[in-house]
């Protein structure tokens, strides 16, 4: 969801992706940027992202990612379970704060 | 979607790679960017990515088909090891190749003839109309798939309920061509319903119609078979002008049947249809002829079908009672009745003949296979205790039992594998063979040996049977070690574990007394033959020509017939070469048969009827143990005269003397009821078949024989062979009588084909029981080899304290000794069990002869002595030193 979420503003390449997650989360997220890319590659698996060889911003080849229109429908299914859930978890917490 | 990925994983792990390399040099460079210099850049960038293996590795993975991927390398690992002892797998493939080819042939051959369909629509639709239990011999039966008459099946088509649609059909041989150049084919008449009920169309032209049948004879038009097409017409476009001499009419040939079409005969094919057609006179009420079939309609089954035929049956038989029969016969004839019976898989006497030998071949060559099996089990067992260490270490490391199951069960499966591929390969090859042994010159055997999904599915059956025998017992033993203890004792072992050895020993029995039961049962058939071969039937058979003479486009014959035989006779015997000529209205051993009912005094019975010429006992040999043979006095002016057999003697006239007796005979169309006086006794001879029991015979006079017969069959006795003879006799014929038609055929040659299947059974039974005494053989010397390998420290230390080699020797062979010895037991208890299934097909000789179990005991024991005596030696010149210091 995580890298969806990062792919709806445009393509990217996975050194790219690695960094905006480390970063939106304000590095609380911290992982290997290796295991990102089994990631990609069940994600892509499923259709919901495609890839195609690019050229970076510093002049390096690199692999792009963009969404597909089934990886957008995924993107806002899960999007709206995931507030859901932050919702519901939010309620169990803070019941009091009604 | 799966598929593709496992197809492109090796692809996507190379795209992975890259990606990777590309992530890293990007990050190096921004660490560089950032101030970095270039190693501790690159450091830190594979820190921060993490291991790049071990995430191709997942991808990887994610690529896979789990289960699959393993089986792939276990069958590669698999293949490694058969190659790796390229003996071994030879060895194990041949015999699997062999047993499961034999196997496969011989249920070829039975699904050909026994278990397939006929070629046509629905054929589980179709059933057959017969009388049930037959007509008892009533009237003239010429075909062999007959058993109704036409009248009959007019009426029975006129009133049945139960057919949709219903035909007749009869065969027999046709004459095609001119007189001077006649040619034999196989024939089959047909009514006009024949083609459309079965739902076979036509190849070219049309096929046969109702309105074929209803024209009179002489016939105009034929139908041949897509064969007779291709062979004799050359295959040539139909056109008015296609025409055939048959049986001296010329007929128009309309049309030509499908090429998988072969009639309804299952292994006879046929080259001519005729339909039916209307005689001048009246159709003959006593010519059981005709076979009739069926479409039931829908919703009957046999049963039902059977119940209303039975119902209608007093009505059909009343209405075309037999004509010319006493009122005895003719009470027996209202009483028949008909029933339907399943005839999907058409008619064979191929079936009726061969059933129990194919079947019989089918459990013979199952038994070898068992044998082979038991073979490979114990090679792969001797190659297990090999591995032993192998298998130990790694289920040390960790690996599951049943992985290392799987991996020996894909072992034992490619070795299985691969011998289908080449059984299959040789059951092709095989079973053509035997079709073509089965065939004579007189009867080719046609069988379509398509190597068809069944036969596929049969021989995958055996291959996974097979597999599971020989591989699953080694492979579960195999693996079932403690990894501790294997490592410890390894090959160091004294005497090795006894139950180990348990299973191959019990292997060993196992073999020894199924190859006893084949080698008692190939010793019985090939024993039966011989005997079949060297039996005398009371008559010559060497050096005898059998001709068959017709008359009919002579008018001289056809004005004085019996003077013209007698003609024709005495020419046959002016033909330089001849010794003696004799004409008789049945040949022995080969003709048919006729039968009266006689009377004599107050006995009655039945006796087989034959009208010879002077001197035919003479030209066969056939020793006059009493009164007189026939002489030229003997017209049909003067009184009636027999002649007959000391069986006929036994049992019709006691002890009395039986010349100067009388007999009457029942009277039958075209033969009056007549009084003979008995003048003669012969010595017994066998009638049409070696194998039936001698019946009462008498014979009369040719020049008494009541009908007009415009035909002889001659038996002459020569020196020179029968191609000689018989051009000899025709060209003197043909010059003084043109037109006569003649054909020879060798008495004995025509006996023995006779005995095709005495031959055959002998012939296979021999080879399969010489072949499980060889992988008998092969699977003793390899249990005593193993066995003497194992105990080879144990010998040594023998050897090193004074053992003679004898006593080593003998050592081995007592325990050789015992397993032989067990085996035989069983084996002997099993034969004279199994023999019962063989005893019908045996001649001259029980199932529990003495002498052929005997016979096979000292054979095997023989082989299997000389098996295990060389390891025995072996053993026995060990050098002590060596022995025990060997590891």
């Amino acid at each position: 969801m995580l890298i969806l979420q990062t792919l709806a503003t445009g393509a990217a390449h996975g050194h790219t992706i690695a960094h905006v997650i480390e970063h939106r989360s304000e590095d609380v997220l911290q992982v290997e940027h290796g295991s990102l890319y089994p990631a990609l590659h069940r994600l892509e698996d499923r259709g919901w992202i495609a890839s195609f060889w690019g050229t970076s911003e510093n002049n390096r080849k690199a692999r792009y990612y963009r969404l597909t229109a089934t990886g957008r429908k995924q993107l806002s299914v899960e999007t709206s379970r995931w507030d859901r859930v932050v919702r519901a978890i939010n309620q169990v917490l803070r019941p009091a704060e009604k | 979607m799966s598929w593709r990925r496992f197809l492109r994983r090796n692809w996507w792990d190379g795209e992975r790679a890259r990606e990777i390399e590309s992530y890293l040099e990007i990050e190096t460079a921004e660490n560089i960017a950032r101030g970095m210099n270039p190693s501790d850049a690159a450091a830190a960038a594979h820190r921060k990515f993490g291991n790049p293996v071990m995430v191709r590795e997942e991808i990887y993975r994610m690529n896979t088909v789990g289960w699959l991927e393993s089986v792939w390398q276990d069958v590669r690992y698999g293949a490694r090891q058969l190659c790796s002892s390229p003996g071994f797998a030879a060895v194990a493939i041949a015999s699997l190749a062999l047993g499961i080819g034999a196997n496969t042939a011989i249920f070829q051959l039975l699904d050909a003839v026994r278990l397939r369909s006929l070629p046509v629509k629905n054929p589980q639709e179709l059933a057959e109309v017969r009388i049930i239990g037959g007509n008892g011999g009533m009237g003239l039966n010429p075909n062999r798939y007959g058993g109704l008459t036409r009248p009959l099946w007019e009426h029975i088509e006129k009133h049945q309920q139960s057919f949709s649609s219903m035909f007749a059909w009869a065969s027999g041989d046709i004459r095609v061509g001119q007189i001077s150049d006649l040619r034999r084919a196989k024939g089959i008449r047909v009514s006009g319903d024949f083609f459309r009920t079965l739902g076979v169309d036509p190849w070219r032209g049309r096929l046969i119609l109702p309105e074929d049948e209803a024209q009179s004879c002489p016939l105009t038009r034929a139908v041949v078979s897509y064969s007779y097409w291709q062979g004799q017409m050359g295959a040539r476009e139909l056109d008015a002008g296609s025409k055939l001499m048959v049986n001296g009419d010329l007929v128009e040939v309309i049309g030509v049947t499908p090429p998988q079409f072969l009639g309804l005969a299952v292994g006879e094919s046929f080259d001519i249809a005729l339909p039916f057609c209307r005689p001048r006179e009246a159709l003959r009420r006593d010519v059981f002829d005709v076979s009739v079939m069926g479409r039931l309609r829908p919703g009957w089954t046999l049963e039902k079908a059977s119940a209303h035929l039975e119902a209608i049956s007093p009505g059909l038989f009343a209405e075309t009672v037999i004509t010319g029969y006493g009122a005895e016969a003719i009470g027996r004839y209202k009483r028949f009745k008909l029933a339907a019976y399943e005839a999907g898989g058409g008619v064979s006497q191929l079936r009726e003949q061969y059933d129990s030998s194919l079947w019989l071949l089918l459990a013979i060559t199952g038994m070898v296979l068992l044998i082979a099996c038991a073979n490979l089990a114990n090679l792969m067992l001797a190659r297990a205790s090999v591995r032993e260490r192998e298998v130990a270490v790694r289920l040390a490391l960790g690996a599951s039992r049943r992985r290392l199951l799987r991996q020996l069960l894909a072992e034992s499966a490619l070795l299985a594998a691969i011998g289908v591929g080449l059984g299959v390969a040789i059951a092709r090859f095989l079973s053509r063979t035997l079709v073509w042994s089965l065939s004579t010159e007189n009867a080719m055997v046609q069988l379509p040996m398509a190597t068809d999904w069944r036969i596929f599915l049969f021989a995958t059956l055996v291959a996974v049977l097979t597999c599971a025998i020989f591989g699953v017992m080694p492979a579960i033993r195999a693996t079932d070690v403690e990894p501790g203890s294997a490592m410890q004792s390894g090959s160091r072992g004294v005497t090795g574990r006894r139950e180990r050895f348990a299973i191959q020993r019990l292997m060993v029995i196992g073999q020894i007394s199924i190859s006893l039961v084949l080698l008692v049962s190939a010793l019985l058939f090939v024993r039966s033959f011989r005997n079949l071969m060297t039996f005398h039937p009371g008559m010559r058979q060497a050096g005898i020509t059998v001709g068959f003479f017709g008359f009919n486009p002579i008018p001289a014959a056809r004005d004085h017939p019996e003077e013209f035989r007698r003609e024709i006779l005495d020419e046959v015997r002016a033909t330089p070469g001849v010794l003696a000529a004799a004409s008789t209205t049945n040949v022995p051993l080969i003709g048919g048969s006729w039968s009266h009912g006689v009377r004599i005094g107050s006995a009655r019975g039945g006796s087989q009827f034959t009208w010879v010429s002077p001197s035919y006992f003479e030209t066969m040999g056939i020793p006059v143990l009493q009164g007189r043979d026939f002489t030229r006095d003997d017209t049909r002016k003067s009184p009636r005269v027999a002649v007959v057999n000391q069986t006929f003697v036994r049992k019709y006239l006691g002890g009395t003397n039986p010349i100067g007796q009388t007999m009457r005979t029942g009277e039958e169309p075209n033969f009056p009821s007549t009084v003979y006086e008995i003048v003669g006794v012969i010595a017994d001879t066998k009638y049409n078949n070696l194998r039936s029991v001698i019946p009462p015979m008498t014979f009369a006079p040719a020049s008494q024989y009541p009908p007009e017969a415009l035909w002889a069959n001659v038996m002459i006795h020569s020196d020179s062979p029968t191609a000689t003879v018989g051009a000899a006799v025709k060209r003197r014929i043909s010059e003084k009588y043109s037109g006569t038609i003649m054909e020879f055929v060798d008495f004995q040659q025509r006996i023995r084909e006779g005995m095709i299947q005495e031959r055959l059974m002998a012939m296979l039974s021999g080879f399969f029981g010489l072949l499980a005494a060889l992988l008998a053989m092969v699977g003793l010397y390899g249990v005593i080899s193993y066995l003497v390998a194992r105990r080879r420290n144990e010998i040594g230390i023998r050897l090193a304290l004074g053992a003679h080699r004898g006593q080593v020797i003998g050592m081995v062979m007592k325990e050789a000794g015992r397993l032989l010895l067990i085996g035989i037991v069983i084996g002997i208890a099993t034969s004279l069990v199994a023999g019962r299934a063989a005893g019908a097909m045996l001649f001259g000789l029980k199932p529990h002869d003495p002498l052929t179990l005997a016979g096979a005991v000292i054979l095997l024991a023989a082989i299997a002595l000389m098996a295990s005596l060389v390891p025995a030696r072996r053993a026995s010149r060990l050098d002590p030193m060596i022995a025990i210091r060997y590891e």
